[in-house]
């Protein structure tokens, strides 16, 4: 296996915070690795390095071999590397289905003088960008919710969405920040098997931030454990529960939590 | 017919003020309505706009740069692209900043604009501002000719209307209203954040340089108490959260009802006493706030609500009865 995203040697510091502090990880190509660690860790921050969202302080990150240190976010999409957030974030004042037909990049509509000029292209790309959106809602089972604005979406649902955003982007490589959260049982199950579904049969690679160590056990091999902003340990869930220095670190030094 | 002209020559002229304001709120509408821009400073694009036709457009004169007297449409047209080259400027330099100081520095820059109107006499004859600005039209007799230039500012009105009612169905609207309402997450779409705002930035001061130039051509004269803040800025934007943000049959609407009550309520305030009309001024705009309040009340998204885009339908231009394969 080749690795699609390398973190090298990344640190990001805040004033004299540093929240992540000279890092070193691979996700390989084709895998649904996990990444977890206590609050504070400094996972998000990776995440938000990695996205784009901030420059790294040091260090070198590569997409599939590329160098990708300090790209903005739109660019790193156009490269296929997509993030979701934490607390959704959907666009509320637009319906289901414009969330996901807002996604794709490069539509001809996109530009005003084109929409402008071009009208009959613009609506027959349309056409197409709503064949695929309806395509994500009927996979998500939110085709239901197609014409509803997205701010009245229950929270599981925006999480779904959410999920549908990163399948209409077309991105191979993809970051979730706590899909988890917030999600109740029955949708988490939906959720995972979405994921799994995703990583399987349409070749995605997920890095998965969670605190859900069943969800993390369920669906993430390998799992990275981050602590003090930098890796501690990786490997099978299994092993990692057994690490004492993790359970030190992140189990609260707990020994029941290893079940 | 003299006297139905007379009667309707009011309502003709309200209509054609309420349509120039109804243009720069169409103008906010693309910045604050599509896209979320806070522009707190539509009076300088106002005034860039008012002084660029005047300028072009009036005789020439020995105390102010010009005139050129060059023909109304060039004027327009010129007054539309100088908004939108200061806009460029001003957006480069601001739009990086979050909404709530975008809103100080376009204030800020509105004043400099207005002071430098104001106070550079060879550019803009000062306080003294530029008058015999030449209105279209001005052959024929007086009423048809006010209704001429209403006529025209209903045409004008109603190709912008035309363009952005395209751009907003368009996926050109779709990101602007995915940046208002989620800029990290439109981010993260893969959107050019700041490139579009500057655009929407552009597009919209452009559109509100022309109302400026609108309102040049209309009253025949330009001064720097045109371009208060208070009937120019608050105007508008009171006009555009009424009448329905996002929404450019709101932003018409908007500025018809708010321009007709402000009026209105001058002619009331007119029949006070010389002593009372002074202080009346800051009725009206306590009026024109309770008026807000009253339709925000009562409906608050203003009086007509942003609709999102039909989506495309799918079937569309294969015949009925076929199948779709």
């Amino acid at each position: 296996m080749s690795a699609t995203i390398a973190v090298e040697n990344v640190s990001k510091f805040f004033g004299g915070v540093r929240a992540v502090n000279d890092c070193s990880l691979t996700v390989e190509k084709g895998s649904i690795t996990g990444l977890i660690g206590p609050n504070g860790a400094g996972k998000t921050t990776l995440f938000n390095t990695v996205a784009g969202f901030f420059k790294p302080t040091a260090g070198r990150i590569t997409l599939d071999g590329r160098d990708i240190t300090g790209l903005p976010p739109h660019r790193l999409f156009h490269l296929g590397l997509v993030r979701t957030f934490q607390i959704p974030h959907e666009f509320s004042r637009m319906t289901v289905l414009e969330n996901l037909c807002v996604v794709p990049g490069g539509q001809t509509g996109e530009s005003l003088m084109r929409s402008w000029l071009f009208w009959p292209r613009v609506k027959s790309e349309e056409r197409t960008v709503r064949r695929r959106a309806e395509d994500t809602l009927s996979f998500l089972n939110l085709a239901h919710v197609r014409d509803e604005l997205a701010g009245n979406l229950s929270g599981g649902q925006k999480k779904l969405l959410e999920l549908g955003r990163v399948i209409m982007s077309g991105a191979k490589t993809i970051l979730l920040d706590e899909p988890g959260a917030g999600v109740n049982r029955t949708l988490l199950a939906d959720l995972s098997a979405h994921i799994r579904h995703l990583n399987r049969d349409r070749g995605y690679t997920f890095c998965i931030i969670e605190h859900d160590m069943d969800l993390i056990a369920e669906l993430c091999d390998p799992v990275i454990v981050m602590a003090q902003g930098a890796v501690m340990t990786q490997g099978k869930m299994a092993d990692v529960r057994r690490d004492p220095a993790v359970i030190e670190a992140y189990f609260g030094g707990g020994g029941a939590a290893d079940t | 017919m003299a006297e139905l002209a007379t009667f309707l020559a009011y309502p003709v002229g309200l209509l054609t003020i309420a349509g120039i304001y109804a243009v720069m709120c169409l103008g906010l509408n693309v910045q604050w309505g599509f896209t979320g821009l806070f522009n707190a400073g539509i009076a300088g694009f106002f005034a860039v706009g008012a002084y660029t036709s005047a300028i072009l457009t009036t005789a020439p004169h020995p105390d102010y740069l010009g005139g050129f007297g060059l023909p109304v449409a060039v004027g327009l047209v010129c007054a539309m692209a100088t908004a939108g080259v200061v806009a460029l400027g001003i957006g480069w330099l601001t739009l990086s900043l979050r909404s709530d100081y975008l809103a100080i520095a376009t204030i800020g820059i509105a004043e400099i604009l207005r002071l430098i109107v104001k106070n550079e006499d060879w550019l803009t004859n000062g306080p003294r501002g530029i008058p015999a600005i030449p209105r279209p039209f001005e052959w024929l007799p007086p009423f048809p000719a006010q209704v001429a230039y209403l006529a025209l500012v209903a045409a004008i009105i109603a190709v912008i209307y035309i363009a952005l009612e395209r751009g907003l169905n368009s996926p050109w609207g779709r990101v602007m209203r995915a940046i208002r309402e989620n800029e990290e997450s439109a981010r993260a779409a893969g959107k050019d954040i700041m490139r579009r705002r500057l655009e929407a930035f552009v597009l919209g001061s452009m559109i509100m340089g022309l109302g400026g130039a609108l309102m040049a051509h209309s009253i025949k004269f330009i001064g720097p108490e045109a371009t208060e803040p208070l009937i120019v800025t608050f105007l508008v934007w009171v006009m555009l959260i009424a009448g329905g943000s996002g929404n450019n049959r709101g932003a018409i609407l908007g500025a018809v009802v708010i321009w007709a009550i402000w009026s209105m309520t001058e002619l009331v305030t007119r029949q006070l006493p010389a002593d009372w009309a002074l202080r009346s001024a800051y009725l009206r705009v306590f009026l024109i706030g309770l008026a807000l309040q009253i339709i925000l009340q009562r409906a608050s998204s203003g009086l007509l609500a942003e609709k999102p885009p039909k989506p495309i339908p799918l079937d569309e231009g294969e015949p009925k009865g076929r199948s779709r394969g």
